[in-house]
């Protein structure tokens, strides 16, 4: 398949572009950093959102959805980084779709995903607890009682958990921490007893939660997936996740760079534009190759990932390592080069930081999916 | 769709059956490289069969006319070739800079009778073509070149040097940017000129590099006749052909280094540094620097099909080979920094038979050529700053 968009694919992206710039530039992030707003994102854009067919981009056909892929997902995640836009896309309408539609029953499927197609249901994962991106290491405890399981242990880190309906969790029903066997996923309500949600606002404006477990019950009909054997449905979420991730840091960095190349050309000092020095040229120069091979590597995994989703680790973790450093070079870059602007509130640029830091810590960092590589090479 | 998967089907096949088991190896040095020309000597018979038989083919050139010799297949039929070749690891039956660069440059600026003495005999491998492009004081500002050449009846009689001309010693004829107008401004006055090396008045100097070989020559002209005939495109707009073709030189430079072949780094390293129970790297230091460095060159690689599928979509940008040139270079420089490292004092030894003569830290030498070669480092990122981000002045 070729590494360029097709048609079909390019008109996806237009009518993205064209919805997030208008309706979501930055300047709407910073209204709802600013309100306190306590949701963190426009349940009203989130709906026009279900209209254009795009929280039911992942959902198959005769669930509501349209039955696409991770390219199609990947190029609204695009879309999305260029102006930060905050809404349920990831939570909802990539992972919580990605993983209904590949691990649920008939019964789950039919319950959820045309609800997450017309954006009525807002869904969350929820797999984290330590401070790294570690899902081999759930400790989240699932004990057999009587005609299901009663879960108990922390999550953190759960993006959107403050506002979903549903929550899917990952626990322990066996093994210890470390081990691929004894994984399990559940679909949890998060009004459940015993069940504790804490908005946790995070340094990118953007919202995630910790939640306590203390002995919520949980029926066994609400298992996604086999018991015991959730890791490999859970890998492949997760690198769906981290294919999304990726172009939304592809999106974040070559919205940077635009922004700090015309200010490079606007910006006088020593009586001519300063992107006439050649100190600044070559860095430009360097940041946008970087950009481009990245964007390369991003889409290559996002094909993989449709292609043949078991065989698109390397692939992932190629993209999700490339992406972490070069949004984390294109955002440091973009602050130094615009000067004492750069650390100003009043300017755009540091949201971008913020937001890059965060999505490197997401489904695991460039440090994470580089020593991947290495271990699945055998090294 | 279903065309190209038995085009596959059929491709996968025939490479199977003609290319034999030793071609299928990486390559250990030089001589395993064909390069074709009047006194091309092949370095085995396998060697031999492979280049005939894709000869016959049409394959060292898959994606050239027919009538040229080359294999008449789109663009996206080649890439099926490159990638069944890639799978067995196949060598490159032919290697040569008329395919490389002037091959393409002809196809666009040439005339018709040039293309025809010229190009089938490229992709035979009959002549050996080597590049006149740098001199002593055009070095990344090429265009101020001196090689003279002045009219004389229906010839020009051309005299100067050039320098780092690649295996001019070993080369057949040359590609050779003259000037032919000294008052013209210094992009204006420049010729693009093909000439047999054998022609009364050229010799080779080899210039003994720091890896101990001599892989490029001083090249000198002392009143050499070459008919004006042999100029391509227009006289005193070679600076256009120069440029296409550097374009092609700088992409097949970024494709150096054997890219996704062989083993994975991290266990070459392991055979001299050694692994921990698990497997890993006993370096954790080194093994970090290997992964991130597979990372970043699965990264290019994937920016180099793509490079490829933008061409062919017609949505590349002309200058982009500049960008792949500057990080392809820059990354095969740390691959062998890296493999150095790996190979500690092992990697030391620099005539023994154990040490292949010095292999590695040769080719390790070798590469900090390749930032240099076809515009340096520097030359590159300023070309994308000025023709792919409009940053002004540069």
């Amino acid at each position: 398949m070729a590494l360029v968009l097709t048609e079909e694919q390019s008109m996806l992206r237009d009518s993205a572009r064209g919805l997030i710039s208008d309706k979501a530039p930055v300047a709407h992030l910073r209204g709802l950093r600013d309100a306190k707003d306590t949701t963190g994102f426009s349940r009203e854009l989130w709906s026009t959102f279900a209209e254009m067919g795009f929280s039911g981009l992942l959902v198959p056909e005769k669930f509501g959805g349209s039955g696409l892929g991770c390219v199609e997902a990947g190029i609204v995640m695009e879309e999305i980084g260029r102006t930060l836009m905050p809404s349920p896309f990831l939570s909802t309408a990539v992972l919580a779709a990605s993983a209904l539609s590949r691990g649920g029953s008939e019964a789950q499927k039919a319950q959820h995903l045309p609800k997450i197609a017309d954006g009525s249901l807002l869904a969350a994962l929820a797999i984290d607890e330590g401070a790294k991106h570690r899902p081999l290491q759930t400790r989240l405890q699932a004990t057999r009682s009587g005609n299901g399981f009663k879960l108990s242990g922390d999550k953190a880190f759960v993006v959107d958990g403050h506002t979903a309906d549903l929550l899917i969790v990952a626990a322990r029903t066996g093994g210890s921490a470390g081990d691929s066997n004894g994984l399990t996923l559940f679909l949890v309500d998060p009004k459940a007893r015993g069940l504790v949600v804490e908005r946790t606002a995070m340094v990118d404006s953007h919202n995630a939660a910790r939640i306590v477990f203390d002995n919520v019950e949980v029926n066994a009909d609400q298992v996604l997936g086999e018991v015991d054997q959730g890791f490999g449905l859970l890998d492949g979420v997760l690198n769906i996740g981290r294919g999304a991730v990726a172009s939304e840091m592809v999106g974040l960095s070559d919205e940077v760079f635009g922004r700090t190349v015309t200010y490079l050309k606007e910006r006088k000092q020593f009586g001519k534009a300063i992107g006439e020095f050649q100190a600044l040229q070559h860095r430009a120069a360097q940041l946008y190759i970087d950009i481009e091979i990245t964007r390369a590597a991003v889409l290559k995994a996002l094909q993989a990932l449709d292609a043949d989703i078991e065989k698109a680790a390397t692939a992932v973790a190629v993209a999700k390592a490339r992406a972490g450093t070069t949004a984390t070079l294109a955002v440091q870059e973009g602050v130094q080069m615009h000067g004492g602007m750069g650390m100003t509130d009043q300017f755009d640029i540091g949201f971008f930081m913020k937001r890059a830091r965060v999505c490197q810590e997401l489904f695991g960092d460039s440090n994470f999916h580089t020593d991947r590589l290495a271990s699945g090479k055998g090294y | 769709m279903a065309d190209l998967e038995k085009f596959r089907a059929e491709t996968r096949a025939w490479l199977e059956q003609n290319c034999p088991a030793e071609m299928r190896k990486p390559m250990t040095s030089d001589g395993d490289t064909f390069w074709g020309g009047r006194n091309a000597k092949f370095s085995s018979d396998a060697q031999r069969v492979w280049f005939e038989r894709m000869r016959d083919k049409g394959w060292t050139v898959p994606h050239w006319p027919k009538e040229y010799g080359g294999g008449g297949l789109d663009g996206e039929e080649a890439k099926i070739v490159r990638q069944e070749m890639a799978a067995i690891g196949a060598r490159q039956p032919l290697t040569s800079f008329g395919i490389s660069m002037l091959g393409p440059a002809l196809l666009k600026y040439g005339t018709e009778e040039q293309k025809k003495e010229h190009l089938p005999k490229i992709t035979a491998g009959l002549i050996r073509w080597c590049q006149g492009y740098s001199e002593p004081n055009a070095g990344s500002d090429l265009a101020s070149l001196q090689t003279r050449a002045v009219g004389d009846g229906d010839d020009y009689i051309i005299n100067g040097q050039k320098i780092w001309t690649s295996y001019a010693n070993y080369a057949d004829w040359i590609f050779c940017l003259v000037r032919t107008d000294p008052a013209a401004k210094k992009h204006d006055g420049i010729s693009f000129i093909l000439f047999d090396m054998a022609s009364k008045g050229v010799s080779t100097k080899p210039i003994l590099l720091i890896s101990g070989y001599s892989p490029f020559c001083e090249t000198f002209f002392d009143n050499v006749r070459v008919p004006k005939s042999h100029v391509v495109g227009t006289v005193n707009r070679g600076w256009d052909v120069a440029k296409y073709l550097l374009q092609h030189e700088r992409a097949m430079i970024s494709g150096m280094g054997e890219r996704g072949v062989g083993r994975p780094l991290g266990q070459i390293a392991a055979d001299s540094v050694g692994a921990d129970a698990e497997g890993k790297l006993d370096d954790a230091q080194l093994r970090s620097q290997i992964a991130s460095f597979e990372v970043d060159e699965a990264a290019l690689a994937a920016a180099a099909e793509r490079a490829v599928d933008l061409a062919k979509a017609g949505q590349s940008h002309p200058a982009f080979s500049s960008a792949m040139k500057y990080y392809g270079t820059e990354l095969n420089k740390r691959r062998y920094e890296i493999l150095m490292s790996a190979g500690g004092i092992d990697a030391l030894e620099w005539e023994s038979d154990r040490s292949k003569g010095g292999a590695r830290p040769r080719a390790w030498l070798r590469t900090k050529a390749n930032s240099i070669e076809g515009g340096t480092s520097e030359v590159m990122l300023g070309i994308v700053a000025k023709r792919i981000l409009d940053l002004p002045g540069a």
